[in-house]
């Protein structure tokens, strides 16, 4: 057991820490909101030179052939200060499910560019009325000639109103089967979602697209839903550590606010009613750092009752203790952290994304309750 | 980072796993079974198999006559202990005052004292909180006045747990009332059977007598009992605070509370279903199996930090405040899973399941785990203080 980071690992989050700092503070992510510009194109190409988009993908494709560590300790650094660069919906979703349900060809056409930042990728699962459940497809795809013609509509897609390309899940006669979908192509309609986060998501709309064979990913089947499973598992440990980074920076701004915002000619952190809500906090952030721990390293697991128990309590801590943190700094900011000025608001809408992204409270504790380990437990 | 224990550390935990099945007398795994109330010679007599197997002490050094375990080692013996709900050990003699000898004793008061802790011939009991001196203990008024070679002691200590079983307390006691009221604090050694020494059981919410009211009424004490300096024994009580922070965690002990509520509640009907199977219920269950399983990780990074040697972090802090919680709340949700025979209180068996029987007065007892210790709003205001850096309150 050894919860110690390696030298490279820590280098790592150097890196990031550093990358935040001078390049992208909260301040970016406010400007760029506010010229309605999702995200930039030269950033994410500068992510791709610093190799932080190949991480979890072996190296015959251009990965770095690293653990979901990794992945967590970028996530979790982008999420202090907000970054809008597609990290989790790209590298994390589109990416793992373009590396577990494609073949060589399509990871050197489509995953190889997007390693090396030039274009990014997402992945459309959810639809009207399928809430978590990514086998409840009603969009279609059936033979047409050598391709396919897809219909149907893909919901709340993160970075689905950018990327070049869009893993997307649609029922063949022979079960549900995933495919590439290219954002401009014919048949193709997709439009930005405005959110609460003010990142933005992409809705997707399939009329009879014509999608050629080379972009079917694998074998229709429950092979696919299996991937989708898995992949939105790594997403959910993603969004673990990425909500611990909103979470430690949205205490320390309050912990800060408690030190120095002064009434009664005192500061307000003095005040023990105050000083046990910002405990209570930080024992939050605690036990999420201890989860998102446990999640980036289950979600490897090879046994999927061990790996779904992992990410399931993993991500109802999530929910948890990132609702009460984000929702305690508000209260303890008092009236300014209700503006939109102030970035108590910006993580507060944040961590509502992550809270509900790959399945919310209710869902993570059922499949938690589900799971044979359970009963067994 | 790596989540698994090594393949010595399994193999440990399968050996304490069969010692138990092997050592522990069928009348305590009887009692155990049903989370009987073990009274205080079946806690001794667990303790003294448990040192014939040099096991009495995991958190003891080897010269002081431990095992010299590894802090993964001693989480694991403690954890399977509690799975198994063996008599836990009174945490007086073995956690709190031998710790202390050993780092703030002289040589002979260490021979004289640490041998009999560890073979269960001498028992302890605590001597801190007053009536008048409870969070505040630095304001305890429990007197030591010199007189030659001896101390003469006048007050009263309360809470003194199995103080009427125990052999010795030690106590804090105030040396000095003219300073600052931490500085004038002697940390001493009482024999139980000293003339003026009187121990009062109280039952406790749980049906037991844990509690004693302890009284001294000019008990002369030799000056050689006293551990550290005269006036410093406030240093000494701090210190004893800060062992063996994850052993305060609970986990072993909640986790077995949980596997009984699944139990229970497996065994309850409810339409044509389970209580297990019903989806409120069990979505409350593994609300709470979730809640502990990411105190058990918080746990494990404490331990990985100290396999290390690394001073305990910042996690470190939360294991009790949490741990405490969440085994209250695992026996309050146990009452609820009952229903009707949570209300039956220590009947004959047969009234209500066995395996219903001891979750009523642990229930009520478990409502300690968050006063003991140092409370946890006490727990919380030191966390403000020295981990958030938030500054002294009015």
């Amino acid at each position: 057991m050894n919860f110690e980071l390696t030298s490279d690992q820590k280098m790592l989050a150097q890196t990031v820490r550093q990358f935040t700092k001078s390049k992208s503070p909260v301040e970016r992510f406010r400007k760029l909101r506010e010229a309605g510009v999702p995200w930039e194109r030269d950033v994410w190409a500068h992510m791709g030179e610093l190799g932080w988009l190949s991480v979890p993908f072996p190296e015959d494709v251009g990965g770095f052939g690293a653990g979901f560590v990794e992945v967590a300790i970028i996530a979790e650094g982008l999420g202090k200060t907000l970054v809008p660069e597609p990290f989790i919906a790209s590298v994390v979703l589109g990416g793992m499910a373009l590396l577990g349900a494609g073949n060589a060809a399509q990871h050197e056409q489509w995953l190889s560019p997007m390693i090396d930042g030039t274009t990014s990728l997402a992945l459309g699962y959810a639809e009207r009325g399928s809430r978590y459940d990514v086998s409840a497809v009603a969009t279609t795809a059936s033979r047409d000639g050598g391709g396919w013609k897809i219909s149907g509509e893909k919901i709340f897609i993160p970075n689905g109103h950018e990327a070049e390309n869009i893993v997307v899940s649609a029922r063949t006669p022979d079960g549900v089967g995933l495919f590439l979908v290219a954002a401009d192509g014919p048949g193709v309609t997709r439009d930005k979602i405005k959110t609460i986060d003010g990142q933005g998501a992409g809705r997707l709309r399939l009329d009879g697209a014509s999608i050629g064979d080379d972009r079917r990913l694998g074998d229709p089947g429950d092979g696919s839903i299996a991937i989708l499973e898995h992949v939105l598992d790594y997403g959910a440990a993603a969004a673990c550590a990425e909500g611990l980074g909103v979470c430690q920076a949205t205490l320390d701004m309050t912990v800060a606010h408690l030190k120095e915002r002064k009434q009664f000619d005192v500061p307000i952190g003095s005040f023990q009613v105050l000083q046990h809500r910002a405990v209570d906090m930080f024992v939050e952030v605690e036990l999420m750092r201890s989860m998102s721990i446990l999640a980036s390293l289950a979600v490897h697991d090879d046994d999927p009752v061990a790996r779904k128990r992992a990410i399931s309590a993993a991500k109802v801590t999530l929910s948890t203790g990132g609702r009460a943190v984000t929702r305690e700094s508000l209260q303890l900011h008092g009236g300014i952290g209700i503006t939109d000025e102030h970035d108590s608001g910006l993580y507060f809408k944040r961590m509502l994304v992550l809270d509900t992204l790959f399945g919310d409270e209710v869902h993570h504790v059922e499949r938690f309750a589900s799971l044979p380990s359970f009963a067994e437990g | 980072m790596d989540l698994s224990f090594s393949p010595e550390d399994e193999t440990f935990r399968q050996e304490v796993r069969d010692f138990i099945a092997t050592a522990l007398p069928e009348d305590l795994k009887a009692k155990a079974d049903i989370d009987a109330p073990f009274p205080m010679e079946d806690t001794m007599r667990w303790h003294k198999i448990l040192y014939a197997k040099g096991w009495v002490a995991p958190q003891w050094p080897k010269k002081a006559g431990g095992p010299g375990f590894s802090a993964t080692k001693r989480f694991i013996l403690t954890e399977e202990l509690e799975l198994a709900g063996t008599p836990p050990l009174s945490p007086f003699g073995l956690v709190m005052v031998g710790p202390a000898i050993m780092q703030f004793g002289t040589p002979e008061q260490q021979q004289r004292f640490l041998p009999q802790i560890l073979n269960g011939e001498e028992t302890w009991c605590q001597g801190y909180s007053e009536p008048e001196a409870g969070s505040d203990l630095a304001s305890l008024r429990c007197k030591a006045d010199e007189d030659g070679d001896d101390f003469i002691i006048n007050g009263q200590k309360t809470w003194t747990t199995y103080a009427q079983y125990a052999d010795w307390i030690f106590c804090l006691v105030r040396t000095d009332p003219s300073v600052k009221k931490q500085a004038g604090i002697t940390f001493i050694l009482i024999d139980m059977k000293t003339p003026g020494v009187d121990a009062r059981p109280m039952l406790t919410i749980g049906g037991t007598p844990a509690f004693c009211d302890t009284f001294f009424d000019n008990v002369r004490v030799p000056k050689a009992n006293v551990i550290g300096k005269v006036n410093a024994g406030w240093t000494v009580a701090k210190a004893l605070l800060g062992h063996e922070r994850t052993l305060l965690a609970l986990v072993g002990n909640s986790r077995r509370t949980l596997r009984r509520i699944k139990h229970i509640a497996a065994e309850t009907a409810v339409g044509d279903s389970t209580l297990l199977e019903h989806s409120e219920w069990r979505g409350k269950i593994a609300r709470l199996e979730i809640e502990l399983e990411a105190l058990k990780m918080a746990s494990l990074r404490v331990l990985a930090g100290a396999e290390l040697g690394q001073a305990p972090g910042p996690e470190s802090s939360i294991l009790k405040l949490r741990g405490t919680e969440i085994n209250q709340r695992l026996y309050e949700l146990a009452m609820e899973v009952m229903g009707h025979d949570a209300l039956s209180w220590y009947n004959d068996a047969g009234v209500v399941p066995d395996a219903e029987q001891g979750i009523a007065p642990n229930f009520c007892y478990t409502r300690a785990n968050t006063i003991f210790g140092g409370s946890n709003e006490i727990q919380k205001n030191i966390i403000a203080k020295w981990i958030l850096g938030l500054p002294a309150s009015k």
